[in-house]
C-alpha cells in the first residue's frame, strides 16, 4: 500500500490532475470536431426542441389545441 | 432522432410547471421589493427604523434567497421540466415527486425567511438556512434529482439534448456543493443553531468553493439550460452551433470548480490556490463567451426580431450582459484588480449585472414564452412587455454604473495615504462619500422591480385570459354534445 502515499503529496496530485483532465478535454474536443460523419450527426440533434411542435408553434401563441 | 405529435397536458405534467412559474414571478416580485428596501436602508438609514427585525443584516439574506432560490430556484425547476418532457418527448416519472417538490421548495423559501427575520443564520454567504431547513434542502434536491434523472432515462428520443446536460450538471453540483458547505453540529436537537464542521481557512475556502460553484452552476449552467431551449424556439430557428455548445459545457463543467478562491485574495489562503483560482478563472472567459457567442448567433439571419419581438430582446440583451459579467470576473479575478475591487460596491454590481442582467433578463424571456403556451392563450399585452424591457434595462444599467463609481471610489480612499504615512480618509469619510450612490442604485432597483411587477399583472391577465378562453371552449364542447 505503499504506492498510495504518492497520492497523499500535492506535488505528485496537481500535475496528475492536470494530466487528466487536458488529455480528456482534448479527447473531448477531437471527438467533437475529428469527423465530417460525426459532425452531420451532432449537429442534428439542433432540432429536437422543434420536434413535438405543432403547426403554428414558432408564435407566441397557442400550440396545444 | 424521434418526432412524435404534442398532444399537450396530457401528454405531459404541466400542472408543476404552472404552480412553479406563478410561484417564480411572486418570489420575483417579493424579493425584489426586498432589495430595493434594503437598498434604501443604505441611503436613507431611517428605514432601519432602530429594530433588529428590520435591520439590514436580517432582511439581506431574505433578498438573496428569495431571488436566487426562490425567484431563480423556482424559475429553474419550471423550465427544466418543461424542458426535459418536451425534449425527451415523455412525461415526469412521478406526479408525486414533482408536486412534493413543488411544496418543499416553497416551505424552505418561506422558512429561510422567517428564520433570517428571527436572527437565526449561520453566517455562510447565500447558504444562510440553518440545519433544519438544510436538511428539508437535500431531501427536496435529491427528490428533484431522482425525477429529472428518471424522466431522461425513459425518453422516446434517443439523444439527450444539451439544455438537459446543463440542467443535470446544475442538479448534480448543487447537491455535491450543499451537502459539503453545509455540514454542521447542532448545539442541541431541538435548537436551531449549529457550528460549522470547518474551522478557519478551510471554512472560508469552503464557503466560497460553495459560493463561487453556486455562480457557476445555479446561476450559470442551468440559465445556460434555459437558453438552450427557449432562445431557438423564441427564434424560430435552432442553435447556432450544436458542438460548440458540447465543448463550452465540458469547459464550463471542468474550469468552474476550480476558481471559487478568487474570493479569498490576500488573505490566510495559500498563495498557490490564490494563483491557481485566479488563472482559471481567466480560462473561464473562452467557455462562457462560447455560450453566448452560440445563443447570440442563434439570431444569425433573424437580426430583425430585435426590432419586433421584445421576449427576444431579453434573450438578446441576457446574453449580453451574460458575455459582459463574465469578462468583468475574470478581470476582477485578477490580483492586483482585486486589491481595488474587494469589499467594495463593485463586487455588488458586478453581482448584479449577472444576476438582474443575465439571470432575470433570461428568466423573464423564458417565461413570457412559456407561460402563454401552459395556458394555451396569447399574451395579455405586448406593450407592457415592452415597458418591462425598458424599465428593467434602465434599472440594470443604473445599478451598475452606480456601483462601479461607488466602488471603485470606495478602493481608492482606502488605500489612499497621505505624506506622512497614515490613511487620508477615515471609513466613515468614505461612507458619507458613497450616499449619492447608493441613492441612484436603490432608483435602479426601483425600476427593475416596476419592470417585475408589470410582467407579474401581465401574467396575470394572461392566465385569467387563457381560463376563460379554455373555459368558453369547454362550454361550446358541452353545449354540442348536448345537441348531438
Amino acid at each position: 500500500m505503499e504506492w498510495l502515499m504518492w497520492f497523499s503529496k500535492f506535488e505528485n496530485t496537481k500535475p496528475l490532475a492536470l494530466i487528466i483532465f487536458f488529455v480528456t478535454f482534448i479527447g473531448i474536443v477531437i471527438y467533437v470536431y475529428g469527423s465530417k460523419k460525426r459532425s452531420q450527426r451532432l449537429e442534428s440533434y439542433r432540432d429536437i426542441p422543434f420536434l413535438d411542435d405543432q403547426p403554428g408553434d414558432q408564435e407566441d401563441t397557442k400550440d396545444k389545441q | 432522432m424521434a418526432v412524435t405529435t404534442y398532444s399537450g397536458a396530457e401528454q405531459y405534467n404541466f400542472d408543476v410547471v404552472k404552480k412553479f412559474s406563478v410561484m417564480a414571478l411572486v418570489w420575483a416580485v417579493v424579493g425584489m421589493f426586498v432589495g430595493v428596501y434594503i437598498a434604501s436602508e443604505l441611503a436613507w438609514p431611517f428605514l432601519n427604523f432602530d429594530s433588529p427585525y428590520f435591520s439590514f443584516g436580517r432582511f439581506r439574506p431574505v433578498h438573496t434567497s428569495a431571488v436566487i432560490f426562490g425567484f431563480g430556484g423556482s424559475a429553474l425547476f419550471a423550465t427544466s421540466y418543461y424542458v426535459v418532457q418536451r425534449t425527451c418527448q415523455t412525461r415526469l416519472i412521478s406526479d408525486g415527486m414533482a408536486s412534493f417538490t413543488f411544496w418543499g421548495w416553497q416551505t424552505i423559501i418561506v422558512l429561510a425567511a422567517i428564520s433570517y427575520v428571527m436572527g437565526y443564520s449561520q453566517g455562510r454567504e447565500y447558504a444562510e438556512m440553518e440545519w433544519p431547513i438544510d436538511i428539508l434542502i437535500e431531501v427536496v434536491w435529491v427528490t428533484y434529482l431522482i425525477l429529472f434523472v428518471g424522466t431522461i432515462m425513459r425518453r422516446k428520443q434517443p439523444h439527450i439534448y444539451v439544455a438537459n446536460w446543463f440542467y443535470l450538471s446544475f442538479i448534480l453540483a448543487t447537491a455535491l456543493l450543499h451537502t459539503f458547505n453545509n455540514l454542521s453540529m447542532p448545539v442541541d436537537l431541538f435548537s436551531m443553531k449549529s457550528y460549522s464542521l470547518f474551522s478557519g481557512t478551510q471554512d472560508a475556502m469552503t464557503q466560497w468553493w460553495y459560493g463561487h460553484n453556486a455562480v457557476g452552476f445555479f446561476l450559470t449552467a442551468a440559465f445556460l439550460g434555459m437558453m438552450y431551449y427557449f432562445v431557438p424556439k423564441q427564434a424560430g430557428r435552432p442553435i447556432y452551433s450544436y458542438r460548440l455548445s458540447i465543448v463550452h459545457f465540458w469547459a464550463l463543467s471542468f474550469m468552474y470548480m476550480w476558481v471559487g478562491a478568487h474570493h479569498l485574495h490576500w488573505t490566510a489562503l495559500p498563495d498557490w490556490t490564490s494563483s491557481l483560482a485566479a488563472a482559471f478563472s481567466i480560462l473561464l472567459l473562452m467557455p462562457s463567451w462560447g455560450g453566448m457567442i452560440n445563443g447570440i448567433m442563434t439570431l444569425s439571419g433573424a437580426w430583425d426580431k430585435m426590432r419586433t419581438d421584445p421576449v427576444m430582446r431579453f434573450m438578446i440583451v441576457a446574453l449580453s450582459f451574460y458575455g459582459m459579467s463574465t469578462f468583468e470576473g475574470p478581470m476582477m479575478s485578477l490580483k492586483e484588480v482585486n486589491a481595488l475591487s474587494h469589499y467594495t460596491d463593485w463586487t455588488v454590481g458586478h453581482v448584479h449585472s449577472g444576476a438582474l442582467g443575465w439571470v432575470a433578463m433570461i428568466s423573464f424571456g423564458s417565461l413570457y414564452h412559456m407561460m402563454p403556451k401552459l395556458w394555451d392563450t396569447k399574451l395579455y399585452s405586448r406593450k407592457l412587455i415592452e415597458w418591462h424591457f425598458w424599465l428593467a434595462t434602465i434599472g440594470i444599467v443604473l445599478y451598475i454604473v452606480a456601483m462601479w463609481i461607488s466602488g471603485i471610489t470606495q478602493g481608492l480612499m482606502w488605500r489612499a495615504f497621505d505624506e506622512f504615512g497614515n490613511l487620508q480618509y477615515s471609513f466613515v469619510e468614505s461612507v458619507a462619500a458613497m450616499m449619492p450612490f447608493y441613492a441612484m442604485r436603490a432608483i435602479g432597483g426601483m425600476f427593475f422591480l416596476t419592470g417585475a411587477v408589470l410582467m407579474a399583472i401581465n401574467m396575470f391577465m394572461t392566465i385569467r385570459q387563457g381560463k376563460r378562453e379554455s373555459a368558453a371552449l369547454e362550454a361550446k364542447l358541452a353545449a354540442k354534445m348536448a345537441h348531438a
